[in-house]
Parts: C-alpha cells; sequence; structure tokens
C-alpha cells in the first residue's frame, strides 16, 4: 500500500503531466494566435476596415498558404501606403485553418464577428471554403478565394450536367476552375505532348477528385485511353501498391488530382519503381516543395497546370514581385501569390467605390455594399485584368503548363481553354 | 496476377515496418500493461534524430558514413525521450488506475507531435530525409529500392537481436520473469524498475530503426508521421497477440500483406469495384483484424492469460 508521500508525489505527477498535455493543446492555438499579429497597425482617424486571409499558414500545404497571407499584405500595407481610399485605415488579420474544414468554420465565424471585417481572401482548399461559404453569406461578407477550383463552389452540385446554379452570392475567386483546368490538362498531354494512355488517380478530396474526373472526360472524348483508375490516401506515405499497378498498366503518363504533400512521394515512388512516365497534376502540384518531395533529378519532366499566365513574364507582375520582395517576407509567394494580391485588391476596391459613393465616408451596413460593389469590379491587377461573371468566378480563363527543370516549375505554354 | 510477386514484396516491406514499431508496443505491454500510445511519437522522433545527425555532418558525406551514424543517432534520441518518458511520465502512475497512465501517454503522445512541430527548424510539413545512392535492382518481375534493401535486412537482424536477447541473456529472462509476475520477480532479486527501463529503450531503438527505414523509403519525415503509422503499429500488435514479441512481428507482416493485397484486389472482384483502392485497404485491414479477434481474443500468437484485459 502506497504511503502518504508516495500519493502526494503522484498528484503532482499527474499535475506535471496534465499540464504538459494542456500545453501541447496550447501551442496549437498558439499558432494561430501568432499568425494573427501581423496585423497593421497604425489609425490615423478615420475609419478601419480589416482585411483578413484564411489559409493553411502551417502544415503539409504551409508553403501556398504562407504565400497567399503574405501577397494578400501586402496588397493591404501598399493601399495605407498610397492612401488608396481616403478617410480609411486598412487592418490585416490572417487565420490559420490547417486545411482542415472545422478550422475553416471556426475561422469563419470568428471574422464574421468582428465588424470591422469587409472582405476575405481565401481560404486554399475548395473543401475548406465549402465549409465556410454559408456562414459568410448569411453575414453578407465578401469571400474571394485566390485558389479554389472546385466548380461546384460558384456553380452549384450540378454544374456538370449544365444546371449552372449560383448558390451563394458572398463567394468570388480569381483562381480559374477545375471544370477548365482538368480539360486543358487533358489536350494538352493528348495534343501536344502525344500522350495517349493515361493512368488517372485521385486522393478522394473535393478537389482533387474533381480534377481527376474533369481530366478522364475530356481526355477520352479525344479519343485516349484510360489504362487505369485508383485513388490513394494522401495520410499514408506508401504508395507501392497502386504504383506497382501503374508500371504494369503500360501508361505512359500519370494524371493525379491531389496536392503536392502526397504528389510529390507519389511521382519518386513511380520513377524508383522502373516506370519512367511523367506524373501530371493540377495547380494543387504547382510549388517549389513538389520537386523536393519527388526527389529532385527524377522529377524532370513532371508536369503542372497552373491557372492564369506565369506570374513573373507579365508586365503588370513585375511590379509586384519587386515589391513583395522589398517587402522581406519569409517565404515565396508562390503558386497564389498574385491572385491573392488581386483578391485582396478587388476588396480594396469595392471598399473605395463605396466609400465614395457615399461622401468618403463608411456608410452603415457597409458589407452587404461592399459585397454588391465586388461583384461590380473591374481593374487591371497582377494577373491581369480582375472581374468576376454572373457566378462569381473569375472573367480571366488563362491557364499554363509548368515543367519540372532542375529544382523548380519552368512555364511551358500559356493559352486558354476552348471546350 | 502478374504483378502479385511485387505487391507480395510491398506487403512485407510495409509489413516489417510495422513490426519494428509494433515491437515497443508489445514488450511495454507484456511487462506493464499499458499501451504506449506516445510510441508513435517515438517513432517520429527517431526519425527527426536520424536527420539531425545527417544535418550535422558536412555537406557530401558519403551514405555509407552517414548511416550508421544516423542509426545511432536515431536510437540515442528515441531511447533518451523513452527513457524519459518512462521514468517522469509512467513511473510515477505505476500503482494509480489503468486509466490514468493511459491518458497521460495519449497527452505526452500530443505534446511530443507538438514540441517537434514547434522547435525543430522547419518541420512544419515534411522534411526532406536523405537517400542511399545506387538501385534500383530488379529479381525477376520484382523491383527493389536501395532503401528497401535497408528495411529488408534491418528488420530480420532486429528480430533475430531480440530473441537472443530475450530467451539467452540475464537481463531478458528477467524480463520475461518481470512479465510472468512482477511481484513475485521482485522477490526473486529483480530489479524490475530497470527491467521495465529496458523495455521501453529496447522497444524505442527498433522504432528509430524503422524510423530510419521509413525515412530512406519514403524520401521524407514529418511530425505527423508517427500518429498514423503508431495505430497501425498497435493494430498488429493487437493482431499478433499483444505481449508476444514474435507475434508482433507477424501481426505486422500480416497487416502489411493485407492491406497491400486487398488495395489492389478487392476491386477486381465483380461488384466491389467500389470497395477497392487506398483508402479502403485500410479499412479491410481492420475487417481482417475484426475477424481474427473473433475467433482467436489472444490474437494470432498470444495466450489466454486470465487476469489480463
Amino acid at each position: 500500500m502506497p504511503g502518504k508521500d508516495l500519493i502526494v508525489r503522484q498528484r503532482k505527477l499527474i499535475a506535471v503531466t496534465a499540464a504538459l498535455a494542456a500545453g501541447a493543446l496550447t501551442l496549437t492555438a498558439c499558432g494561430s494566435r501568432d499568425a494573427g499579429k501581423n496585423a497593421e497597425g497604425g489609425s490615423d482617424g478615420g475609419a478601419t476596415v480589416v482585411i483578413a486571409v484564411d489559409a493553411p499558414l502551417t502544415g503539409d500545404l504551409s508553403a501556398l498558404g504562407l504565400g497567399i497571407r503574405n501577397s494578400a499584405e501586402l496588397a493591404v500595407k501598399q493601399a495605407n501606403e498610397k492612401k488608396y481610399v481616403k478617410g480609411v485605415t486598412f487592418k490585416f488579420e490572417a487565420l490559420d485553418d490547417q486545411a482542415q474544414a472545422s478550422s475553416g468554420q471556426q475561422n469563419a465565424t470568428k471574422l464574421v464577428a468582428n465588424k470591422d471585417v469587409l472582405g476575405v481572401v481565401g481560404p486554399l482548399n475548395s473543401s475548406v471554403s465549402e465549409s465556410m461559404q454559408k456562414v459568410f453569406d448569411d453575414a453578407k461578407l465578401a469571400q474571394i478565394s485566390p485558389a479554389n477550383t472546385s466548380p461546384s463552389l460558384t456553380q452549384g452540385p450540378k454544374w456538370a450536367e449544365g444546371q449552372k446554379v449560383r448558390t451563394y452570392k458572398s463567394y468570388f475567386r480569381t483562381a480559374t476552375t477545375d471544370a477548365i483546368q482538368g480539360p486543358f490538362a487533358a489536350q494538352y498531354l493528348f495534343n501536344k505532348a502525344g500522350k495517349k494512355k493515361v493512368y488517372i488517380i485521385d486522393d478522394k478530396k473535393t478537389y482533387g477528385a474533381g480534377l481527376a474526373g474533369t481530366f478522364k472526360g475530356e481526355f477520352t472524348k479525344l479519343g485516349g485511353q484510360v489504362a487505369g483508375e485508383g485513388h490513394i490516401d494522401p495520410e499514408s506515405k506508401d504508395f507501392s501498391a497502386i504504383v506497382t499497378q501503374v508500371k504494369n498498366s503500360g501508361a505512359d503518363a500519370v494524371y493525379y488530382g491531389g496536392e503536392y504533400p502526397a504528389g510529390g512521394p507519389l511521382s519518386k515512388q513511380i520513377k524508383a519503381a522502373g516506370a519512367n512516365i511523367p506524373l501530371v497534376g493540377g495547380d494543387g502540384l504547382f510549388d517549389k516543395k513538389y520537386v523536393e518531395l519527388a526527389g529532385g533529378a527524377t522529377a524532370a519532366g513532371d508536369l503542372a497546370t497552373s491557372v492564369g499566365a506565369p506570374v513573373d513574364s507579365l508586365p503588370s507582375a513585375k511590379e509586384f514581385i519587386e515589391n513583395y520582395k522589398k517587402a522581406g517576407f519569409k517565404d515565396p509567394y508562390a503558386a497564389y501569390g498574385g491572385y491573392s494580391y488581386d483578391s485582396a485588391w478587388a476588396i480594396i476596391e469595392a471598399v473605395k467605390k463605396v466609400v465614395d459613393a457615399n461622401n468618403g465616408k463608411l456608410p452603415d451596413g457597409a458589407r452587404a455594399k461592399v459585397l454588391e460593389a465586388v461583384q461590380g469590379v473591374s481593374f487591371e491587377g497582377v494577373t491581369g485584368k480582375v472581374s468576376f461573371d454572373e457566378f462569381g468566378d473569375a472573367t480571366n480563363k488563362q491557364l499554363t503548363v509548368y515543367k519540372v527543370e532542375g529544382d523548380d516549375f519552368k512555364s511551358v505554354e500559356s493559352g486558354t481553354y476552348s471546350g | 496476377m502478374h504483378e502479385l510477386p511485387q505487391q507480395l514484396v510491398n506487403g512485407l516491406l510495409l509489413g516489417s515496418m510495422y513490426g519494428l514499431v509494433a515491437i515497443g508496443y508489445t514488450m511495454v505491454y507484456g511487462i506493464v500493461q499499458l499501451i504506449n500510445f506516445a510510441h508513435g511519437e517515438i517513432f517520429m522522433i527517431g526519425g527527426f534524430g536520424g536527420l539531425s545527425v545527417w544535418l550535422m555532418l558536412p555537406a557530401g558525406t558519403s551514405m555509407l558514413i552517414a548511416l550508421p551514424l544516423m542509426i545511432i543517432g536515431a536510437i540515442a534520441i528515441a531511447t533518451l525521450v523513452a527513457i524519459g518518458a518512462e521514468r517522469f511520465a509512467y513511473r510515477p502512475l505505476r500503482n494509480a488506475p489503468r486509466l490514468a497512465p493511459l491518458i497521460t501517454a495519449i497527452g505526452l503522445s500530443l505534446a511530443l507531435q507538438q514540441a517537434v512541430w514547434a522547435w525543430y527548424p522547419d518541420a512544419k510539413s515534411s522534411v526532406v530525409f536523405p537517400q542511399l545512392p545506387g538501385g534500383p535492382f530488379t529479381l525477376g518481375s520484382v523491383t527493389i529500392q536501395t532503401g528497401d534493401v535497408f528495411l529488408l535486412l534491418a528488420a530480420p537482424v532486429s528480430m533475430a537481436f531480440l530473441g537472443f536477447f530475450v530467451q539467452k541473456t540475464r537481463t531478458g529472462r528477467g524480463m520475461q520473469a518481470t512479465a510472468q509476475d512482477p511481484d513475485t520477480a521482485k522477490l526473486m532479486g529483480i530489479n524490475t524498475d530497470r527491467i521495465i527501463m529496458i523495455a521501453f529503450a529496447l522497444g524505442a531503438a527498433f522504432a528509430a530503426i524503422g524510423a530510419v527505414a521509413y525515412g530512406l523509403k519514403y524520401g521524407e519525415v514529418q511530425f505527423k508521421m508517427g500518429f498514423l503509422l503508431g495505430l497501425k503499429a498497435f493494430t498488429a500488435a493487437v493482431l499478433g497477440g499483444i505481449g508476444n514479441i514474435y507475434g508482433a512481428m507477424i501481426g505486422g507482416l500480416v497487416l502489411g500483406l493485407a492491406e497491400t493485397l486487398t488495395t489492389v484486389y478487392v476491386a477486381d472482384i465483380p461488384g466491389m469495384q467500389q470497395l477497392g483502392g487506398q483508402s479502403w485497404g485500410n479499412t479491410w485491414a481492420f475487417v481482417l483484424l475484426i475477424l481474427v479477434l473473433l475467433f482467436r481474443p489472444q490474437g494470432l500468437l498470444g495466450q489466454r492469460v486470465a487476469d489480463r484485459a
């Protein structure tokens, strides 16, 4: 039987352990709170408008998420420096959704509760957007995603059958949809790259499965052959079972609907198994980290399509890149930098329009008015002309094929998809 | 079916990794009846330990020299953390109700994961792990990677070492005695605290070897890698008969094979097309576990012991 001393000691240690466990939980919370501290300070009278970002700032997809945050922050900083909207100081706030729908919805609720938030840029993942749309729509808060590509977000669940219905009036995006991206990749592969037999793999997420589906439709329509289809679990890193099937199927390319944390290792394992065929995917693969995870040299020749023209080739983007460098951000602007800047700027334009129409003052019920103004914006942004169609989709439908060369993606050709 | 040999090898490789980690679960359970849920994180820390050694070596060091050092580093750090966990988190709770150490284990698992996430440089997403040069090797229709060769050698060698250690050495026999009856073992002059610590350390060492194999095989380590794999390894330990070290290895192999083969072949059964693929592979692996436990509740190699859950 333990003595009294022992019991006391045990209690202490239980307390210590509990504290450790609690510490672990707080650490997770810290991640998002730190991110929020980047808020732009400064108040020289007038109204304060908060432009918020929701993106994965930690975790596997943080390379893309941090690019979104920094680029949007840059837009906010510049609007303040130029005093672009008289009488309004913009503040910036970033929340971390860890690429999880549940975190995204919590963040959305938090943003809606803050009356100063007049526009939200993000998120990265279509699946996260699905959980946020209704929250924003109920609050009439404008949301512009620089990266969501799932067509159903704007055109409703039955878009594929041609019954396009906009579900949420508060949702916009500067990115092009999978309805265009998948077929664009199929046309490039079949017509230009001469690949006639493709193995299609996806990760069963909204983005990945959607992309793989639209790719398959166009590829078979063109007369291409599907060597096989499979799904992987992106949380696992062992793809050997499906890789063996790919190798024995005689496919001359693999199309992967998914993101780089699983796409990189998948490409690596396919090449390692002795199948020297390129892995092709969408904008979810389009990051330098993909090449690193795919094993560097063996990834050469892998392809990714991404929305818009390559940012560094546009004259309008030169200034953005220069300013981005000048601002001293630690992380690169990544795949969606230009779109994030444009998304934030679209909100700033909308605020300007609302304020100008109200004699230089922020009106009551500004959210609904800003939302209305976003629908009508039209300006020359980093990625070209920025405006939205009746579904909230970008009117700019340009896409680019990128190929892995050395340790990064290089643009091969740009074009618009004509169905 | 022409790819069957390759799929069998894929399954065996995956299973060997599960087995290496499962040993840690099974040894600790066999001796103190504790399901050490932090063991998956010990595995992960082993991976980062190996990576740290690689990062400290001068650039361009040959893998032939680096690999042994990385294994030593991985084992050292994993064992240290495991011993620390045993000494400061589990030992004070040894006479507490069984739920207390279990919950401690879950808390520790979270704490370790978050600690690596927060403090290891650039560990907020996957970190690239160095690769063995050369390969792949082809044997008939089977291709084996250089990284896999390490796993193929490490798993049986570790298992043989463990078997020898437990059967032949004085400490090993002390372990068996403690597992059978801790009180009597203590009366016979066995230092049970020391034995328990050694059980934790050995489990951690095997997990660390498994983690280096993981890094070499998949080319990356990340702070979350111990979670799913730990869960699978625990399943393997239960499947093989928890408390039995050979059972852990067998359970790992069976689980790895089941997962790989169902991923590939279930879709070929007429009418089952929708139930194939990797995410269903996990489901089928658990279906197998349930079936085995229905007919052999003690696991494949386990013994029916009346007073244990």
